[in-house]
């Protein structure tokens, strides 16, 4: 119902290539807009390069020198390649494929690692405000209250997943970036995260890469479908879903692939 | 059909009660000499173990003479070895702990280029090096041309080229388990190389990293022949470590040389060995303790 309020896009991404080895294009000339407070999704069969577009867009590639970028991807207007990295990722946060709260902190601990493993120094009851509306958010404050100070491995898979959600928000991103975050979990745990990405896109803009069509369909406002590289189409979820446009989109929806 | 299967069913049990007994004995054969040795060295040993052994250092041959001919305990102790050993234990720790590290994580962080594997195939060559040679080489470096003499510090050196490759190996090991996704979620914040190193490697993987330390102390403690040729032993205790020291071993040996010192060697050698293997011990306690990997 926002949609045509705040269409006004936070990411645009202009001819987007990634190589893992030369010459071969894991990401083959992708552009796309992102749009705020939405749930963008991007399906498409297992390999045709989703988490490598995802990642393109806080540059994690960069960790990997023989991965090769070209083109340019924009957040709000300004190129992610001329900003610093540290701050590029204080704006896109990243929630995993598996839950990996950093087995070495307690559960506080994790919420505010964005702080201190960057030697952002807060007064305490700054961060006692940070992990406890951030776990807020997360649906968990209830769930771990008492033990805040436990190891944040401690909690069970989908609790683990929320705790990497909190991690991500504490500092306070526009963009929310998530590669399959429900792949790991039971149904229950599932629609959790799933309750909660609705009720975070009233604050942040979502990337969601999922392999589930009808976890597309029932949370996402936009959609992408991408396949052996290519942005085959994008759109309104909702008419990609009843009318695709390409015979490649309608074969994956009806389950003729991946 | 009945019949036939529980005859099976007897025929595997005796072969499995056989096989069972076969266990057992191989087991004893190799734990029994540890028995025997440990209980040898505590009957023989335990008389002269007292404060002064840890305290005061070895006797001269005249004063264990006059006791042993007395029938006495003979004065006198291992202080002069154990300051030795600790102080090349310690200067060898200091350059081999961080190097070791630091050389782990390098062969971890760039497992895939051509010059890491050079450096893990010379590792691996160094692990096997005898360790007389390494003695000879700390001579050579130290002995001959920094201190000039006998000295701890070419102990060190020697102590120090013998743990390297133990920690090198054990820390790549160590690294090899953190999930590859934990380190991207440290980038994925904003982190920083070198501080994704200090704040999050080295502390998840700590108890694997403190495991090969100790494995590396609890080997070269025992060491004897490159100490012989690099800090060649003192009668007294001293904490230079540009001049000769003893250490437990050193001591061992010449206990073992002087007929009237025998009963010292079995001391010295007992608490040698329940030493190491209390260290040995406490690594697999805190291996077996792993707390996050
Ligand atoms: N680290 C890598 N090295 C080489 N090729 C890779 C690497 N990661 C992914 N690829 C290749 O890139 C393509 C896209 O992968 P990916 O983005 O992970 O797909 P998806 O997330 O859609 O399953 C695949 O063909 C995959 O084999
Ligand atoms: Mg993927």
């Amino acid at each position: 119902m926002s949609d045509t309020l705040n269409s006004e896009p936070v990411i645009k991404i202009e001819n987007l290539f990634i190589a893992y080895e030369p010459g071969h294009y894991a990401v083959n000339d992708v552009s796309a807009v992102i749009k705020r407070n939405s749930i963008t999704a991007i399906m498409g069969p297992s390999g045709c390069g989703k988490s490598t577009l995802l990642r393109a867009l806080n540059r994690l590639h960069e960790l990997y020198p023989d991965i090769e970028t070209k083109g340019e991807i924009l957040l709000d207007g300004q190129s992610i390649f001329s900003m610093s990295v540290i701050d590029l990722r204080r704006k896109v946060g990243m929630v995993f494929q598996r839950p990996n709260p950093f087995p070495n902190m307690t559960i506080y601990e994790n919420v505010v690692a964005g702080f201190s493993l960057n030697d952002i120094r807060l007064k305490k009851s700054q961060r006692d405000e940070i992990v406890e509306n951030a776990l807020k958010s997360v649906t968990l404050w209830d769930e771990v209250k008492e033990f805040l100070y436990r190891k944040g491995t401690f909690l069970s898979g989908g609790q683990q997943q929320r705790l990497c959600v909190a991690r991500a928000i504490a500092f306070n991103p526009e963009v929310l970036l998530l590669d399959e975050p429900t792949s790991a979990l039971d149904p229950v745990a599932t629609s959790k995260i799933e309750d909660l990405l609705v009720e975070l896109k009233k604050q942040y803009t979502l990337v969601l890469v999922t392999h589930n069509m009808s976890q597309a369909a029932r949370i996402s406002d936009e959609s992408m479908f991408m396949y052996l590289g290519e942005l085959v189409e994008a759109g309104r979820t909702e008419t990609l879903f009843t009318n695709p446009k390409d015979k490649r989109t309608e074969a994956y929806l009806t389950g003729k692939f991946g | 059909m009945q019949i036939e299967l529980k005859d099976n069913i007897k025929r595997r049990n005796r072969t499995n009660g056989r096989f069972r007994y076969l266990i057992i004995a191989g087991a004893a054969v190799t734990v029994i000499p540890i028995f025997l040795i440990v209980g040898n060295l505590a009957l023989k040993g335990y008389r002269q173990i007292n404060i002064a052994f840890f305290t005061e250092p070895a006797p001269d041959t005249f004063q264990a003479m006059t006791a042993a001919s007395s029938g006495e305990i003979i004065p006198g102790g291992i202080a002069n070895g154990l300051t030795g050993s600790l102080l090349m234990v310690l200067a060898a720790s200091l350059l081999a702990i961080p190097l070791g590290l630091m050389t782990g994580i390098y062969l971890y962080e760039n497992r895939e280029k051509r010059y890491a594997g050079i450096i893990r195939s010379l590792t691996e060559i160094l692990q096997g090096v005898p360790s007389i040679i390494l003695g000879i080489i700390a001579y050579i470096w130290v002995v001959k041309n920094i201190t000039r003499g006998y000295s701890a510090l070419a102990g060190s050196v020697a102590l120090t080229i013998m743990m390297l490759p133990l920690i090198i190996r054990s820390t790549e090991e160590t690294m090899l388990m953190i999930p590859t996704t934990i380190r991207e979620a440290a980038f994925a914040l904003g982190v920083p190389y070198y501080k994704m190193i200090y704040k999050i490697l080295i502390p998840v993987s700590f108890s694997g990293l403190a495991t090969g330390v100790l494995l590396a102390l609890s080997r070269i403690l025992g060491e004897t022949a490159p100490l012989m040729l690099t800090a060649l032993g003192s009668p007294s205790i001293s904490f230079d470590i540009t001049k000769p020291v003893s250490a437990v071993p050193l001591l061992i040996w010449d206990f073992y040389n002087d007929p009237n010192m025998v009963n010292l060697v079995w001391s010295a050698s007992l608490f040698l060995m329940v030493f190491v293997l209390s260290m040995n011990l406490l690594s697999r306690r805190i291996a077996s303790k792993r707390k996050y990997i």
